[in-house]
Order: structure tokens, then C-alpha cells, then sequence
């Protein structure tokens, strides 16, 4: 028999007190905390915020901790999750617009630990709870939009050449512009390449008539476009909501993810992510009389729009902006001095201040109106061509005007909207201005709430049944297989702390319910190996082999069945997780990391062990306890 | 002190088996055509609520005001315990799809003091229509590279045996699902892939003996052989499946609502499963004729499994 080889009890030495260390920070729970972080990104909290937040704390009798810096926010910790939320409250009219107070959680793992990177696992939402999103960016929009708006250049084109056409129409992803005669239509082609080259120019057989075809990679990099802004706007949202750990990420060609841990108000989430809510400041085209405006037909250059919640006092603008949201640096909800009504102080970036102040400056003494724009989308049901009912978002934009002033002087970079209904109205208008506007409207396709209670509820779960499952297995092992069953039993905890410990190690990891069954089933199904092994060397005593010939045998015959096995299992994790959504990825993650380490403890640790009970020195057990 | 394994007679009973085999998974086929499995919301999309409160809750209040709110399709049922209740709705049209949860959750507290949210899922049409296809197709994909794998390992017959093997097992908990109307959602199709995993895993230590005694005794008698190879893995095959069982029974039992029919499918996949790696995969392998010839030639792994 040949010895085993002494690498193997260091390397399965190593792989154990590494797992542990990494395995331990979960052992120490992490507590309520509440973050509190400037407006501004990348401003520190300033000592006097802090005391006044500490003070706060001291003045409603809840204990708290320090408070310790957390890169450039400032964490304090409380005792309890409700000591939290009414901290949170608190500190929310407390502080003001300037600075966010989010719930967080508080690791408590040693620094020591800490120092070496381990931290524990993260928890999926229907372990901690919180709300799912997903976002369907409604596309078409956003290619419509930008169809007009190249039509409208291929006209300008056409105009400038000199070239007299006959329309320039919008057939789904192409332009098609008509013309009255041959020369005509062979004369735009060069005007048009140069105006469009997002487009492939073709000719229509025998027609006066190009046909513009959108390239495929322009679409793509529009859609890309559109995603990634709408991202990048989502995320400031959600920064502005509150939430730490929250996750914004791109799922698919145009949809988005949302995760906000810990948010209990779904409904507050819900629509403040939803909303495409942005302004326009135009100038009020007074010359005309309300009796005008009655009949609802605008005048040139202008358009007719309501007022807010006066249906009845339609008002006429002029077509031409003179800022618009997205030009909107720094919103914050404020009151009136005099009235005490509340307003949102706005500013402006450089090209819109311009702008203001050079209207303005001509028109002192003239109404200016704000207009809010605002997109909903919605799933409605159409037949398709195929005659299949399908469900496609449809958006419907709401333009309503919610105040009109005199200019009383040159506006410059800083003004303040009033004619707000209430505050709440006004911090919310003030959030979506500061966030920026959505580059196309969304719709929530999927939504997953899951209450605190129940996350810890399901925790409870599946930990118990983690427990009573091991147990179970533990004892069955014991009876089972005697002395063999304990080192198969030490090997099943060892496979325990190294799937803990490689999910704490890997940060993508997320531990769901579906994830702790994962982990529960490769308990029942690790000892597998052991049992082929065992069962094997069984036989080979039965046959009369000796013990340490038998053990041997056992090992290495068992070894290909087990690889086998384990295979099929892999592949299946691996199909799981490309094909699952969240939670159920939990489970193939669980799955795959069980597997392997269960094969490593099943065949290394578990020899590792029998060569030391039985396989020292060269005395040859006479029996083995199995 | 172990005793010598005593071979048993499986095949003596195997056509009587086959034949149950055969009608169990021509059950579950017309079954699955006709009735079709109780998809749940993952894959139907609309909107389930889930709520708790501080006492029993009326369910039939509960309709009632559903109904009168609008509701009238909504499906309640009890969720756990009396205090908590799942209220199912189908994907509405139109406005605020999104946000009948929100609305339910209303028009429950406005019958019931003091309820909670536990939680919210709504699934769009959109988004179940896909995450169907995926999964489908997913199923079909663990299949298909099994197949190929198994292919790879094995001989044709051994190949088709444990395939055959893997499909028997599908389809019966399939059919077992759509016989007793168990939701099957997302968390059930994990619970069916694994079972996928498991079954072969099952099949290929049978099968994996049975050609083994094929390479390496004298005896020609494929009855003999298969015998002998099954007795001999009876009991790992019987201590595997009894340790699996163990801990689902456990996540039956302590894991709630949600591992309930993820446990349910694997413990009916389980007893299907080792019934199978014995019954079906050398039922076929007589049926298909199997003899010493297929394993002849000797492969080189022969050689590295004897150092």
C-alpha cells in the first residue's frame, strides 16, 4: 500500500483554516445603523452634522454607538431596527435636503477579521428584505423620438440643397422620402448620405422615391444609450431615496434592475423610480386672449396647454423653450419667506442660464409659465399581426402648466418655482429635477416585496431546517458506518464551513432561501461519496481482502463513480444558473460550490482521516470498525 | 461485522414492473397534455400578496371584499398558518398594473386591523411568457447535455437505459404535479434540474456496476449479472436516497411556504428516482439485449483504475 501523501493533509490543512477564517465574520450578526451621507457626493459629513445627529439620538432616549466614517458618509449604530426607523424619521426632517439618511446594517466582525477581507455573506432580499424591480425601457419611445427628429434633418437637408421633395415619411426603422421627379431623387442622395450617415440609403424601383434604412449598429448604440442613461438617472434616484447597498444594473438588451434592501415603502420606491417627471420654462404668449385659448386651437407658434386643476383657464405658450429640465443643476425643496409656501430653488448650468438671462432680459414685465411633463407608461393589450394578443407599454405624456409669474427682473442662473400644492410635492419635484430625467419611459415589469418579518422569518427557516437535516444525517452516519460514519460526519462539517466560507469569499455571492436548500440537499446528497466508499470497502472485507488493501480498493474503485456522480449534478447547477432568475441562481450557486467541496471533503478529508486512525506506523488494523 | 451480500432476484419481477413504469408515465404524459401542470405566478405573471395579522383571518370576508373592490378573480388561500393569507390575481389591464398589490393590500386592511405586508410579487405577462420559454428551455438543454454526456461515458445501451431512466423520472413528478395541482413555479423547476442531476447520478452507480461485473467476471448470464451488481449497490443506493430524504423531509417539515413544493417535488423525485436506477435502467438494458460483447474490448481506463 502506498503512503499518503503528507501534501494532502497540509493542502486539505490549508483549505480548512482559510475557509474557517473567511466562514467566521458570519457568526457575528450585523446591527441597525443609520448612514448619513452629504447630498453632494464626495462631501464628508461635517463634525458639527455629527453632533447635531448624536444630540438628536441623546434627546429621544435612543442609545446609539459612536459613529464611525464609512468611506465619505458617517455611520452611527442603534439598538433595534424600530430604534431605527425612528431614527431615521427624526434625522430626516432633521437634516434637511442637504444630506441623506439611509438604513443600513452594522458589521460587527472583529477588526482583525476585517483586516484580512473577510466580511459575511450577503444576504438575497428574501433573506433581508426589501423590494425587486425590474424595468422594461420602453424603446419604441425613444426610437420614435429620434425618427422625428431625423426626419426633421432630412427635410433641413433637402431645404438647404434646394431640392423640392414631396414628403419625407416615417415607416417603423426607415425614412422614405418621396419626390416629384427622377432628377430630383438622384440630387438628394448625396445631401441626404451626408445629413444621415446613421442611415443606409437604397433607391425604390422605378419610383422617385430613397429609402432610408436605419443601421443596426446606430440602433443598438441608441438602445445602449437610452439603457445606460436611464441607469445612470435610476441610480441617482435611488441615492436620493436613501438606500445603502441598493443595486441598478442593466439586465438584458432594455431592462434594468433595481434591488433596494431594507425599503419597506414600496409604494414610495415605486413611484418615485417610475416617474419621467421634467420641466419647461417658456414664455406665456399673452398677446392673445383667453377667449383664444377657449377654442383650443393655438395659434402659430404656439401651443395651447392647461393649467394645473383648472381645466377650464387653458393657457397659450410659446413653442420655444427658454430652459428646460434636464438643464437643472441643483433642486432643493425651500419655503417662501412671506407666504410660507413651499418652493423648489432651482439653478442652472451655463447654457441654460444663458439662455434664461437673455430672454428674460428682453422680457420684464411679461409672464413666464412652468410646464411639467409628465410620461406614464402603460402595459396595454393589442392583436398582432399573427392574431396573438400581446401586451406592449404604451406611453402617455401629461403636460399640465403649474405656474405663470411676471418677470419681475433678469433671471439669471438661480430662481424658484412656487405653485406647489404642498411640500412633499415640492421635495419630490425637487428629487426628480436633481436625479435628472429618464431618457425613455419605464415600466415596472416585476415586482418582489418581501417584509422584514418574513425575511426573517425565512432565515429562521432555513436555518432549522438546515440543523435538524445535518442532525438527522449526523446520526444516521454514526449508526450506520461506526467509526468510518465519525470521519465521514467530521467531513460534513468540514464541507459546511468551506461552502461558508467560499460564499463569504466570493462578492457576488448571495445566500438566498432557495440557496440555504441548496446547501441543505448537498448535505443529504455529500455523504453519497462516503457511502459509495464505504459500501466498498465493506465488500472488499466481505471478500476477504484485508483491511488496509480493502481501504485502498474502497478509494480508488468508488473514486470514478463518485466523479461521475457529481458531474451530472455540476452541469445541472451550471444550466440553473445561466437559465434561473435570483433566487433561484442562489440555489445553483449553493449547488455548485456544495458539489466540489463536498467531493474534496468526501475523498481527501475522509482518507486524510482513516490514514491516521488506521495507517500509521506499519502496523496493519486487524479490523475496522465500520 | 458486515455479512456476505445476498443476490437478490430483481428481474425475476421486472416486466411486471416495466409495464407499471410504462402506464405511470403514460398517465403523466396525458395528464401533463390535458390538463397541464398549475403554473404558478412566475410563470402566469400577476400578483400575489401576502399578508399577516394579529388573529385568525375570515376568508371568506376576505372574498367578499375582494370582490367588491374589484377583485373578483382573486384567489385566497391560507399561507402557513390561520393569521396569514396569500391573495393571488391574475395580470389586470391597463393603468397601474404594477400596483395591484398595493391596491389589495388596501382593501384587506381596510377589513382587518393591524395586518402586515409580508410580502409583494407581481410578475408581468411579459416577463412570465419568457421566464416560461427559459425554463422550458432550460429542461430541455439539462436533458440534452445529460444525453450527451451520458453518451460519452457509456455504451449505446447504457446511454438510452439511464436516459430513458432520467425522462421516466420528469415526467412521473411532472404528472404528479399536474395530478394533484401543486404549484409549480420557479423554485419547483430548480427542485426538478436537481433532480435531473440526482436521478443520473443514481442510474450511472448501477449502471456503472453492472458493466463493471460485465468486464470483469467470467459469468455470461446477464441475469446473474445484473442481479448480482444491483444487490450489491442496493445498499448505497438505499443509504443515499434515505440521507437525501432525511434532510428534505427536514426542509418539508421547518422550510415554510416557499421550500414546501421545492421539498414535495425532490421526496416524490427521490423514491421515483432510486425505483428507477434499478428498474428502468435494466429493465432496458434486457430489452435492448445487452451481452459480454458490448464490453469486450477493454478501454484504457481499465488499466488506471488497477495501479
Amino acid at each position: 500500500m502506498t503512503r499518503y501523501p503528507r501534501w494532502k493533509f497540509f493542502l486539505l490543512l490549508a483549505v480548512l483554516l482559510a475557509c474557517g477564517l473567511y466562514a467566521l465574520p458570519n457568526a457575528f450578526p450585523d446591527v441597525p445603523a443609520i448612514q448619513i451621507s452629504a447630498d453632494d457626493a464626495g462631501e464628508e459629513v461635517p463634525a458639527s452634522v455629527r453632533q447635531r445627529v448624536l444630540d438628536t439620538l441623546d434627546q429621544a432616549g435612543l442609545s446609539h454607538g459612536e459613529g464611525e466614517t464609512v468611506n465619505t458618509s458617517w455611520m452611527v449604530r442603534l439598538d433595534s431596527t424600530d430604534a431605527q426607523l425612528r431614527a431615521k424619521e427624526m434625522l430626516t426632517e432633521q437634516l434637511g435636503d442637504d444630506y441623506v439618511v439611509a438604513l443600513n446594517l452594522a458589521p460587527t466582525t472583529p477588526q482583525w477579521l476585517r483586516a484580512v477581507g473577510a466580511s459575511p455573506m450577503n444576504l438575497g432580499l428574501d433573506l433581508r428584505g426589501g423590494v425587486h424591480f425590474l424595468l422594461q425601457v420602453d424603446m419604441e419611445t425613444v426610437i420614435r423620438q429620434r425618427m422625428d427628429a431625423w426626419s426633421g434633418q432630412a427635410k433641413m437637408a433637402l431645404r438647404d440643397e434646394g431640392i423640392r421633395y414631396r414628403d419625407v415619411a416615417i415607416e417603423n426603422r426607415t425614412l422614405v422620402a418621396t419626390f416629384d421627379d427622377q432628377v430630383a431623387a438622384d440630387a438628394a442622395r448625396s445631401p441626404l448620405r451626408t445629413a444621415l450617415p446613421e442611415f443606409t440609403l437604397s433607391q425604390a424601383s422605378e419610383q422617385p422615391r430613397l429609402t432610408l434604412t436605419l443601421n443596426a449598429s446606430t440602433l443598438e448604440e441608441l438602445q445602449d444609450y437610452a439603457v445606460e442613461q436611464n441607469r445612470t438617472a435610476l441610480n441617482n434616484r435611488v441615492n436620493e431615496l436613501g438606500v445603502a447597498e441598493a443595486v441598478v444594473q442593466r439586465q438584458g438588451a432594455d431592462r434594468i434592475v433595481v434591488q433596494l434592501p431594507g425599503v419597506q415603502d414600496a409604494a414610495q420606491a415605486r413611484r418615485i423610480l417610475g416617474r419621467t417627471a421634467t420641466l419647461e420654462f417658456r414664455l406665456v404668449a399673452d398677446q392673445y386672449s383667453s377667449q383664444r385659448a377657449a377654442t383650443g386651437i393655438a395659434p402659430p407658434g404656439t401651443e395651447i396647454f392647461p393649467f394645473k386643476d383648472q381645466g377650464d383657464r387653458p393657457v397659450i405658450l410659446e413653442k420655444s423653450k427658454i430652459a428646460t429640465g434636464d438643464q437643472v443643476t441643483n433642486a432643493r425643496m425651500g419655503f417662501d419667506q412671506q407666504s410660507g409656501q413651499p418652493q423648489v430653488n432651482v439653478e442652472l448650468d451655463s447654457t441654460g442660464a444663458r439662455s434664461m438671462q437673455r430672454i428674460t432680459a428682453k422680457n420684464v414685465g411679461n409672464p413666464m409659465a412652468v410646464l411639467f411633463i409628465e410620461t406614464k407608461t402603460d402595459m396595454k393589450t393589442v392583436e398582432g399581426e399573427d392574431g396573438e394578443r400581446r401586451q406592449v407599454p404604451q406611453s402617455t405624456t401629461e403636460r399640465y402648466v403649474i405656474n405663470v409669474a411676471t418677470i419681475q427682473d433678469t433671471l439669471g442662473s438661480r430662481f424658484r418655482i412656487t405653485g406647489l400644492d404642498s411640500p412633499a410635492e415640492a421635495s419630490e419635484l425637487a428629487l426628480l429635477l436633481r436625479a435628472g430625467s429618464l431618457a425613455a419611459p419605464v415600466t415596472i415589469v416585476e415586482e418582489r416585496t418581501v417584509g422584514p418579518s418574513l425575511g426573517r422569518e425565512n432565515i429562521e427557516a432555513g436555518l432549522k431546517s438546515m440543523a435538524l437535516g445535518m442532525a438527522l444525517v449526523l446520526v444516521f452516519m454514526l449508526v450506520w458506518y461506526k467509526v468510518f460514519g465519525i470521519f465521514a460526519n467530521i467531513a460534513l462539517l468540514g464541507n459546511l464551513v468551506i461552502i461558508v466560507g467560499v460564499m463569504s469569499l466570493i462578492p457576488g455571492a448571495t445566500l438566498t432561501l432557495p440557496g440555504i436548500a441548496g446547501i441543505v440537499l448537498t448535505v443529504g446528497m455529500a455523504v453519497d461519496a462516503n457511502v459509495l466508499i464505504y459500501e466498498r470497502i465493506r465488500e472488499e472485507l466481505r471478500r476477504g481482502r484485508r483491511p488496509r488493501e480493502a481501504i485502498d480498493e474502497g478509494y480508488n474503485r468508488a473514486f470514478t463513480t463518485i466523479l461521475d456522480a457529481n458531474i451530472t449534478t455540476l452541469i445541472v447547477a451550471v444550466i440553473l444558473f445561466s437559465a434561473g432568475t435570483g433566487s433561484v441562481q442562489g440555489f445553483a450557486v449553493t449547488l455548485f460550490i456544495g458539489i466540489l467541496s463536498s467531493m474534496f471533503t468526501a475523498i481527501v478529508g475522509t482518507r486524510a482521516l482513516v490514514e491516521m486512525t488506521y495507517g500509521r506506523g506499519a502496523r496493519a488494523p486487524a479490523k475496522l470498525s465500520i | 461485522m458486515p455479512t456476505p451480500t445476498k443476490t437478490i432476484n430483481f428481474m425475476g419481477i421486472r416486466k411486471v414492473l416495466g409495464t407499471l413504469s410504462i402506464c405511470l408515465v403514460v398517465a403523466s404524459i396525458i395528464l401533463l397534455a390535458t390538463r397541464g401542470l398549475n403554473l404558478g405566478l412566475d410563470f402566469t405573471g400577476g400578483t400575489t400578496v401576502v399578508v399577516e395579522a394579529p388573529a385568525d383571518i375570515d376568508i371568506a370576508q376576505v372574498r367578499q371584499d375582494l370582490e367588491e373592490a374589484g377583485f373578483s378573480d382573486a384567489v385566497v388561500q391560507q399561507y402557513g398558518s390561520a393569521r396569514d393569507i396569500s391573495v393571488r390575481v391574475a395580470p389586470q389591464e391597463g393603468m397601474e398594473a404594477d400596483q395591484v398589490g398595493q391596491n389589495v393590500y388596501q382593501t384587506l386592511s381596510g377589513g382587518i386591523d393591524d395586518l402586515q405586508l409580508k410580502q409583494v410579487e407581481f410578475v408581468g405577462p411579459q416577463v412570465g411568457d419568457e421566464l416560461r420559454d427559459q425554463s422550458g428551455l432550460a429542461m430541455l438543454m439539462a436533458l440534452g447535455l445529460m444525453l450527451v454526456y451520458v453518451w460519452f461515458r457509456f455504451s449505446n445501451k447504457f446511454g438510452i437505459a439511464t436516459v430513458a431512466a432520467l425522462l421516466h423520472d420528469v415526467i412521473i413528478v411532472l404528472g404528479l404535479f399536474s395530478l394533484v395541482r401543486w404549484p409549480f413555479d420557479l423554485t419547483v423547476l430548480a427542485a426538478v434540474l436537481a433532480l435531473i442531476g440526482y436521478s443520473l447520478n443514481d442510474s450511472i452507480v448501477v449502471a456503472d456496476r453492472i458493466r463493471e461485473n460485465f468486464r470483469n467476471t467470467r459469468e455470461t448470464d446477464p441475469h446473474v449479472i445484473v442481479n448480482g451488481a444491483i444487490s450489491e449497490t442496493l445498499s448505497r443506493t438505499i443509504n443515499t436516497s434515505f440521507t437525501t430524504i432525511l434532510v428534505l423531509v427536514a426542509l418539508f417539515f421547518f422550510g415554510g411556504e416557499v421550500m414546501r413544493a421545492f421539498s414535495e417535488a425532490l421526496l416524490v423525485g427521490i423514491f421515483v428516482g432510486t425505483y428507477s436506477s434499478i428498474y428502468v435502467v435494466a429493465n432496458l438494458l434486457f430489452t435492448l439485449g445487452v451481452s459480454k460483447e458490448d464490453f469486450l474490448i477493454p478501454e484504457k481506463e481499465e488499466i488506471d483504475e488497477m495501479p
